[in-house]
């Protein structure tokens, strides 16, 4: 009963934020509405028995992508009001390509069956099985061993991505001062320093 | 749906939610109830030392700051790999020690690439 | 309880990957190489990385290339995907050998250029050896997200940062619609792997299947950028430098037509009732746009665009036609298709005028008399391009259209001859600015060795094609019957039991 209670609640929560991120007109509300509905969605993951999936939605797109995000429309110079001038002339297309969507979807789910062979199929229990091994045990598994393929090719993906965030955004500015410890560590006193006699009543 | 003792472990979140939502739904209801409502327009104006407020909070930002950003997302997502890793270790054997061993090393590689290149320095 | 997948862990099956492997390892050295040099190793790397795509070859060449899937079932060798990948390495080897002297002449000259096109080179072999849809995701988005950085390199350039925005923007929107198409894929049969997926569907079939077939087809079509799927081919072909366009005219679509065509023999083999219909559809709106759209353009870059759509619908033909002789026709037209369009790009990036790159079909005028030997070899690959005989491009259509005919696809056949005859014209149009109007002023002339030899080499290459079409021929052959024969290895993965325990 909870559960079923939970799940209408985190679904609705979901549905009017996500309808909130389009509709605000503040944008810095628009990605805290984000926030929320993916609070909410790592709610319905856990429901699911996706904790793993669940905690990774808060700690990398809440922590870390919302977070990018709200930086972007909280500082970035961009007039967010003439951004939105002229979107309303795509709503009808997007209305109708949504609306498809939306029939396609039903029709899917309306009839949706399994396949007889699909329990089968199944490489890997994917919630909590019987003798306590948990979502994200399960997970490490088959991760590191069975799809090691996926796995490495994903650092190289990871790999890529950081190459283009400084191919495309890093500049060296000339000019600037930097510390240089090895210099700082290789200044011998002989070079800086000169200790002078001086006798008093001379001056130097 | 999940087994139950798994959803279980989560009713104190679910508790606290609630309790987090009530008390902070009852603080703005009450507060909005019991005090005196009399706004006018400089009342709600925002307030800038007694100046209108003349311009947007938004101006130029370097650029430099998203690129720390970015680079934090990338690593952030290499830590999510290790924690099924970390638990499964005794399972996985030596074939998914170095499996791991070699992701981070690729890894490595991009962050001496970074290093070198001054993308973590702030100037 | 030790899992039995890592301790039976064959090291020796790795074989088949090595050329990947070795790339993959290729490139880190040389990222490390590169940035302890700085921006001055540029020429430096980018020999290195020519060198290792060929030692990469060589080693694919001397592989076993009988049929075999490694990794859990994630990757497959055999003569298709060998073929495939050596065609990708031949055009990976030609666009970093056409763009260095570009990359200093537009100041892009950096380190990371050619390494970002090896990463994506080992994306698109990734992807022709895709036998998983998680192995297909990941080869197509490392191949995406290099070549989403290479459209935006020249960043101070608006158009180029521009580019690569809207192939950025566009192309994660189709990652996710051919996610979504995974999943219901998955959520109905249970399984990403081709061999099972395609065991399961030849016996049952669902309306979540048929939708999510659709979504995956509509992800590859945007790759190959197939009519409806192409609206970002034009604007990102124009915007980007034109070394990084000669490579996305080149290599990509051939690894995505490699991916289009193993998903449509394997997994979905049962299904050919209905995804014949998406791919003729496709087929013809691409020919047809492609032609027509192509005559209205003035710029040459935009114009290769729709070239290009319009090649991919005369391919698609072939996948239409299905049995070994489509796809054989399809591989020797990629192949040639690949051979005219580096000769091409070669060209283009030797139109610079004091020091700028121009790229109006205008400011070819007269260059039969400026550059008699530029506008010769430029105007032998149009004809080839419109498909002129005796030349290579004839042949390439001449196979397409013969398989098309054997398999009763008339329509197809008929408007995909109407659309050539349509984009020959615009085709034709270069050779007459270049031969008939009065001269425009000279283009700069130091071309670099390395271009010369991409250049000439397709130019043989496409004149003499005629004289021994049948290595080539034989080749395409053999590999595209393998998909035909080979499909009996319905392994399952050795993980199913063990993980169930």
């Amino acid at each position: 009963m909870l559960t079923g209670l939970a799940f209408y609640l985190f679904a609705a929560v979901v549905l009017v934020s996500a309808i909130a991120v389009i509709t605000a007109r503040n944008p810095v509300h628009s990605v805290l509405f984000l926030i929320l509905t993916f609070f909410n969605a790592a709610g319905l993951f856990i429901l699911l028995g996706a904790e793993f999936i669940a905690m990774i939605l808060v700690i990398v797109y809440v922590g870390a992508v919302a977070v990018l995000f709200l930086f972007v429309v909280m500082m970035l110079d961009i007039s967010f009001s003439d951004l939105r001038k002229g979107a309303m002339q795509y709503v009808p297309m997007g209305l109708i390509i949504g609306g498809i969507l939306l029939a396609e979807l039903i029709a899917v789910f309306s009839a949706w069956k399994f396949a007889p062979n699909a329990a089968d199929n199944i490489a890997v229990p994917f919630v909590q099985s019987a003798e306590g091994i948990t979502n994200t045990e399960a997970i490490g598994r088959v991760l590191y061993t069975d799809y090691v393929f996926a796995f490495q090719v994903s650092g190289l993906i990871l790999l890529v991505a950081m190459i283009g965030a400084i191919v495309l955004t890093h500049r060296t500015r000339p000019g600037v001062r930097k510390q240089k410890v090895a210099d700082q560590q290789a200044r011998k006193k002989s070079d800086v320093l000169e200790i002078k006699k001086v006798t008093s009543g001379t001056g130097v | 749906m999940a087994p139950t003792e798994l959803l279980l472990n989560y009713l104190p979140i679910l508790i606290f939610i609630g309790v987090a939502v009530v008390m902070s739904c009852a603080m703005l209801v009450l507060s909005f109830v019991s005090g005196k409502q009399n706004p006018d327009v400089n009342k709600n104006a925002a307030y800038e030392c007694g100046f209108d407020a003349f311009d947007d909070a938004r101006n130029k930002f370097d650029v430099r700051f998203y690129l720390v950003a970015i680079l934090f997302i990338i690593f952030d997502l290499e830590i999510a790999f290790l924690f099924p890793w970390a638990i499964s270790l005794s399972e996985i054997g030596m074939f998914g020690f170095w499996s791991m061993m070699i992701f981070l090393g690729v890894l490595t590689v991009g962050f001496i690439y970074e290093w070198n290149k001054g993308a973590l320095e702030w100037e | 309880m030790n899992n039995e997948a890592m301790t039976s862990f064959d090291f020796s099956s790795l074989g088949a990957i090595l050329p990947e492997l070795f790339l993959a390892v290729a490139g880190l050295v040389l990222l490390v190489a590169g940035v302890l040099r700085g921006d001055k190793s540029t020429n430096f790397i980018g020999g290195a990385v020519i060198w290792c795509l060929g030692i990469a070859a060589f080693i694919l060449i001397g592989l076993e290339w009988d049929r075999v899937s490694i990794l859990n079932g994630m990757f497959v060798m055999d003569p298709f995907a060998g073929f495939m990948k050596v065609l990708v390495i031949g055009g990976l080897i030609a666009s970093v050998a056409l763009s260095m002297q570009y990359l200093h002449q537009d100041y892009i000259a950096r380190f990371e250029y050619p390494i970002l096109v090896l990463f994506s080179g080992i994306g698109m072999m990734l992807m022709i050896s895709a036998h998983d849809m998680l192995a297909l995701y990941v080869g197509l988005e490392l191949q995406s997200l290099a070549l989403y950085v290479l459209a935006s390199i020249r960043r101070d350039h608006i158009k180029s940062a521009e580019s690569g925005m809207k192939y950025f923007v566009l192309g994660a929107i189709s990652s996710g619609i051919l996610l979504f198409g995974i999943s219901l894929l998955y959520g109905y049969a249970g399984t990403t792997n081709f061999a099972i997926l395609g065991d399961t569907l030849s016996h049952n079939m669902s309306l979540g299947v048929i939708i999510g077939l659709v979504f995956v087809l509509a992800g590859v079509a945007f790759k190959i950028s197939a009519v409806p799927f192409h609206m970002w081919t034009p604007d990102v072909y124009e915007g980007a430098p034109a070394s990084v366009t000669a490579l996305f005219a080149i290599v990509p679509k051939v690894a995505a037509m490699a991916l289009l065509i193993r998903l449509l023999f394997e997994p979905f083999a049962a299904l050919q009732s209905e995804w014949f219909q998406i791919i003729w559809f496709i087929a013809l709106a691409s020919m047809v746009l492609g032609a027509f759209a192509g005559l209205a353009q003035n710029n040459i870059k935009r114009l290769m665009a729709y070239s290009s759509i319009g090649n991919m619908g005369y391919a698609l033909i072939g996948v239409a036609a299905s049995g070994a002789m489509g796809i054989t026709a399809v591989i020797v037209y990629l192949a040639i298709y690949m051979a005219m369009t580096a000769g091409v790009f070669g060209v283009i990036l030797c139109m610079r005028r004091d020091g700028n790159a121009v790229e109006n079909i205008d400011d070819l005028a007269g260059l039969s008399k400026n550059a008699p030997k530029l506008a010769y070899i430029l105007a032998i690959l149009m004809f080839s391009m419109a498909g002129i005989p005796p030349l290579a491009g004839f042949f390439g259509k001449f196979l397409i259209f013969q398989s098309a005919v054997e398999s009763g696809l008339y329509t197809l056949a008929i408007l995909g001859i109407i659309s050539s005859v349509v984009a020959a014209y615009y085709y034709l149009r270069i050779i007459k600015v270049m031969f008939f109007d009065e001269p425009a002023d000279k283009f700069d002339a130091e071309i670099s060795l390395s271009r010369k030899l991409v250049i000439g080499l397709s130019v043989i290459g496409v004149i003499f094609f005629i004289v021994n079409p049948s290595p080539l021929i034989d080749q395409s052959r053999i590999a595209a019957s393998s998909l035909f024969s080979g499909l009996d290895d319905v392994a399952t993965p050795d993980t199913a039991e063990n993980n169930t325990q």
